[in-house]
């Protein structure tokens, strides 16, 4: 009989279940107290968490290098989009490479030739990984007009892989710039774990 | 200006005399020579005096699919005229023309340019071989029947 007066009657056991509530209640009218405000603010605004795919990507896509490859008269156009009128420095294309060395983005620009493909496959495995190609005029894509011919090569993607395709004949400056912003889009998905 | 000079007047006048039977056919702009003879009528206008075409502009090859025909086109700086001079090969198989090298420097890039494009064989060239196309092509993609 001894151990029973040892537990709580239940009356005991409602009044401390309904103080527990009413202490919640009272609580809850206060907002909940940041966890991370003991974080020094200087560290707050230094420190900055990302995945090494953003941040490469996003480097990558930034700082293309193109490579000087005009074949024909679409290369005038491209010039024109590097001249001040179109300015491609907007997308941190400041300077034609005239070295394949240097170079990340060939923009093969006109008519290529059987006599001029093994040149253009040359340049293409002298560029550095990761490097990307655009096809941009109907000559370079498919031939063009002279596709029937005996000497024109009919489409560079039988040489060389292309990864965006800019029809047009020439192709305006702002045609290849948004070429361009799709490559930006092309690049921006890759991965480290593929390369 | 250059003047031009009558083709059919300089093959009357100054060649038919001298290489008998070796005109074909003339007119005012130019003409025809065998050949067999196309290298002593080239010889002869260049060092002609009065004529003295000592530089060679042009070379041109034409496929009438009956024969050939190559042009020559003449120009003295000495005397400011110019001449065009013709000769035809009627052998589609095998189209021989006698080379002008040794004559006009400027005939050795344009004969290898139309050997390589017509497939006229220059006889005495000192190095006739394809010249715009790589060598390992086949057929010569100028000609009429080329496909």
């Amino acid at each position: 009989m001894e151990v029973k007066s040892y537990l709580p009657s239940p009356h005991e056991i409602d009044v401390a279940e309904g103080l527990r509530i009413n202490s919640l209640i009272e609580a809850s009218r206060q907002p909940i107290p940041d966890p991370d405000s003991w974080l020094e603010a200087e560290i707050r605004r230094n420190v900055v968490v990302t995945t090494v795919d953003y941040v490469l990507d996003w480097a990558r896509s930034r700082s293309i290098f193109p490579l000087m490859f005009g074949l024909a008269c679409c290369a005038f156009e491209m010039i024109g989009m590097a001249a001040s009128r179109f300015d491609i420095a907007r997308f941190g294309m400041d300077i034609f490479r005239w070295t394949p060395r240097q170079a990340d983005l060939m923009i093969v620009a006109g008519t290529l030739t059987w006599k001029m493909a093994p040149a253009v496959k040359l340049v293409y495995e002298q560029m550095a990984e990761p490097k990307w190609v655009i096809a941009m005029g109907q000559c370079t894509i498919s031939g063009g007009p002279f596709r029937e011919s005996y000497s024109v090569v009919p489409g560079i993607n039988r040489i060389i892989p292309v990864d965006v395709y800019v029809p047009g004949c020439p192709p305006r400056p702002e045609a290849l710039i948004h070429g361009i912003r799709k490559l930006h889009e092309k690049i921006v998905k890759e991965s480290i774990k593929k390369a | 200006m250059t003047a031009a000079l009558n083709g059919e007047h300089v093959a009357t006048k100054e060649i038919a005399e001298k290489f008998p039977d070796s005109v074909v056919a003339a007119d005012k702009s130019a003409f025809v020579v065998k050949s067999k003879s196309l290298y002593q009528v080239a010889e002869f206008l260049k060092n002609a005096p009065g004529l003295d075409f000592d530089y060679l502009t042009n070379l041109v090859a034409v496929d009438y699919m009956d024969y050939f025909e190559v042009a020559y086109h003449l120009i003295s700086l000495k005397h400011n005229h110019s001449l065009v001079l013709k000769t035809r090969c009627h052998d589609r198989d095998k189209p021989v023309v006698p080379s002008v090298v040794n004559l006009w420097r400027s005939a050795d890039f344009q004969e290898r340019e139309a050997y390589d494009l017509m497939g006229i064989i220059f006889d005495g060239h000192p190095n006739l071989k394809r010249l715009l196309l790589w060598e390992g092509f086949v057929g010569h993609p100028l000609r009429r029947d080329y496909l």
